[in-house]
């Protein structure tokens, strides 16, 4: 069992998502993150799905998910060299005189920036992987994390290859 | 400029459809106006699940695409199971139904359902349509879809004002292409020489024909492979018919409910070719135990049946006729398995299916009459449950398409009206319905159809006034405790009277032939109430879970 980041080039059409979402609940999958936005092409979308399961599950889901009509390629990240991004925003207790200085010395460490300041409280942007956001997060949180916003991953290859199979 | 019914009816037309199973309603008002005075052929069924089964059953008869229509909420939502047992057994239908209008989608409109929602995970595709000029594209597409690939059904859903709604008509590409829909037909050169240069070594090679062969008119080709390499074909629930019944390397059907001699060759083949098939539950038994000495060869069109089950050691994905035709171009040197074929012959005369002829009325006996009796000019159609097993054991089927069985959903209720629709697809010869007690009152209502439409349908039932099947469970398994499987009699033929259907009872050994004669007699649709022994049960028998060569009631070995 480990994480996949499947890459799905789509139709960008009405229900095309639940079609795809259906595929993973029907056989049990829980979906850790999704990302759907439009892509390089016209009238595409790319969605970007990372689940947890073994090899062989998620390659049948792979296969049926290709089966579908609205579905262009299928293709699994976690087989590649590739980059891979969250973004988050943290709203965090920051009392003026307290804890501000020290929650914006862990903002410069992460590379994370101050997007938005209030008498009491700051929102910080970070863009990572995974683990980056969830350390992150977990060093926030004595300070007191209000709201913890977070997208899907979403991921590309290194060098010229594609996921969308060109070179 | 036409409005989206017309289309609707014209596009039908244009992709040769010659007769639509429906039920009217309100948003699908527009579409019934413009059937009233259309050459195409409406068949008005008692309730729409009948609508689904007979197109399908029109679908898997004549290999063409079967449609069904029905009106929103209710209408389509009776859809659903029909829908299903076609996705279940790859079969190209096509279902339309009305919507309420697009200005109320999501309102929780008097009779709305979300019929695209609701069929997500049981169709090859569907369409909720927004204007009367996509209408025509569409139902191009849908026919495209339903019937290419491994085909399956497609449902369209209209709502009222796409219908009412004006368009003008539209140019449409002779040939549709779709950027995601590319099914690969021909299988890959190597992978066929690899699965040749196997069988060439092969000393107990075995066939495992599936309901692709069916689909893909690939009966000649199995055949010739077959004869020419000297390899046994045993055939699934599906495939039955790819192979006439007597021809000696067909060793029948296999797995749960399978001739002993399938499941031992099953046993110790040391290869198996699977073609058109894809390892269900029912047919493996405990899949760790199926087939354990063999390496396998996996013909198929759809890549992800392919190591879904079972892992291949030879998967060729593409159509089974082209890929058997290219198989029999680059076939050498031709089998011979003397060995092999000599302890399969051994098996067959050893472990022969049981015919009980003592006592009262059998209905493997039954079965065999009407089988002597139409030979190979009838279409068999049955209901699921004990009926089904007897029939796909005992009747002689000599050809592709001529046994109609609703194998992967196994739908109660299919028969029946999948009958319909049998009958329609093929004329030329009498459709039989076998059913039991249970399943036939699952869909009874549609003794109006039939009666109405004159439909020549013969309807044998199988009377034992229990939900067999599940009764055999229970005495096998749950220590006879008959948990609500009991079904009080009831007279069909009455029934069937009340229909304006002639019909017969019968209770002897020496009432069948004459039951089946009088039906054949009959020019319109003919009820036989066969009161049978009450707790006979289908054997052999592989009980869950066990390998399929555990099998109890059968012969000792």
């Amino acid at each position: 069992m480990k994480p996949h980041t499947l890459s799905i080039l789509v139709e960008n059409k009405a229900g095309v998502l639940s079609r795809v979402t259906g595929l993973f609940s029907r056989r049990g999958f829980n979906i850790e993150s999704l990302a759907v936005g439009p892509c390089e092409e016209p009238g595409m979308s790319r969605i970007t799905i990372v689940v947890i399961g073994d090899d062989a599950k998620v390659e049948q889901i792979m296969k049926q998910l290709n089966k579908l009509i609205d579905i262009i390629k299928v293709s699994d990240l976690t087989e590649n060299e590739r980059v891979e991004r969250e973004l988050a925003l943290i709203k965090v207790t920051a009392e003026q005189g307290t804890s501000r200085a020290e929650i914006m010395q862990i903002a410069t460490i992460f590379r994370a920036s101050i997007v938005d300041v209030s008498p009491k409280s700051l929102v910080l942007q970070v863009i990572g992987e995974t683990d980056k956001i969830d350390a992150l997060e977990k060093l926030l949180r004595q300070y007191g994390v209000k709201e913890f916003v977070r997208t899907g991953t979403i991921g590309i290859l290194r060098g010229s290859k594609l996921a969308s199979g060109g070179k | 400029m036409k409005t989206g019914a017309k289309i609707l009816v014209e596009s039908l037309l244009r992709e040769g459809t010659e007769i639509i199973f429906g039920y009217p309603g309100g948003v699908v008002l527009p579409i019934y106006d413009e059937l009233y005075d259309s050459p195409l052929r409406h068949i008005l069924v008692r309730h729409e699940q009948a609508a689904a089964h007979a197109a399908d059953g029109y679908a898997r008869a004549s290999g063409r695409v079967g449609v069904c229509l029905a009106t929103s909420g209710p209408g389509a939502c009776n859809l659903v199971t029909g829908i299903a047992t076609s996705y279940m057994d790859s079969t190209p239908l096509v279902a339309i139904t009305g919507q309420v209008p697009t200005s109320l989608l999501g309102n929780d409109a008097f009779q709305e359902s979300d019929i695209t929602g609701i069929t997500l995970p049981v169709t090859k595709h569907n369409y909720l349509l927004k204007s009367a000029g996509d209408v025509g594209r569409v139902v191009q597409e849908a026919f495209y879809i339903a019937g290419t690939g491994r085909p399956g059904p497609v449902l369209i859903d209209i709502p009222k004002d796409v219908s009412t709604g004006m368009a003008e008509d539209v140019k449409l590409p002779d040939k549709v292409t779709l950027r995601g829909y590319n099914p690969t037909y021909k299988g890959h050169k190597r992978q066929i020489e690899k699965a040749l240069e196997m069988i060439g070594h092969a000393e107990r090679p075995l066939i495992y024909a599936g309901g692709g062969i069916i689909t893909s008119n690939a009966s000649p080709e199995l055949m010739e492979f077959a004869t020419l390499s000297s390899i046994p074909v045993t055939t699934t629930l599906m495939g039955i018919g790819c192979i006439p019944c007597h021809h000696p390397l067909n060793l029948g059907m296999l797995g749960m409910h399978g001739t002993e001699y399938a499941n031992f060759a099953v046993t110790e083949c040391d290869l198996m070719i699977a073609i058109g098939a894809r390892f269900d539950d029912r047919v493996t038994g405990r899949i760790e135990t199926f087939a354990p000495h063999a390496k396998i060869i996996h013909i198929d069109i759809d890549p992800a049946e392919i190591g879904k089950n079972k892992r291949i050691d030879v998967p060729i994905v593409g159509d089974v006729k082209a890929v058997l035709k290219d198989v029999l171009t680059l076939m050498k040197k031709q089998g011979a398995h003397e060995v092999w074929l000599k302890k399969i012959k051994h098996w067959k005369q050893h472990h022969p299916l049981k015919c009980p002829t003592t006592g009262g009325l059998h209905p493997q006996f039954v079965i065999r009459t009407l089988s002597e009796l139409v030979k190979d000019k009838a279409v068999i159609v049955s209901e699921v449950g004990q009926n089904q097993m007897w029939t796909a054991q005992h009747f002689c089927f000599h050809n592709p398409r001529s046994w109609i069985t609703s194998g992967g959903l196994g739908t109660m209720g299919f028969g029946f009206p999948a009958g319909i629709g049998v009958h329609f697809a093929r004329p030329d010869v009498p459709t039989f319905v076998i059913a039991g007690d249970g399943s036939i009152q699952m869909n009874i209502q549609e003794m109006g159809t039939v009666a109405a439409n004159k439909i020549p349908v013969k309807i044998a039932i199988l009377n034992n006034m229990y939900l067999g099947m599940v009764r055999q469970w229970q005495e096998l398994f749950f220590d006879r405790r008959y948990s609500f499987t009991e079904l009080p009699a009831v007279d069909f033929v009455k029934i069937g009277n009340a229909y304006g259907i002639e019909g017969m009872r019968i209770e002897t050994p020496e009432e069948v032939l004459p039951a089946f004669q009088a039906s054949l007699d009959c020019d319109g649709p003919f009820v036989m109430d066969f009161r049978i022994e009450r707790e006979e049960n289908v054997f052999p028998m592989v009980p869950a879970g066990a390998a399929i060569n555990e099998m109890i009631g059968g012969h000792p070995r």
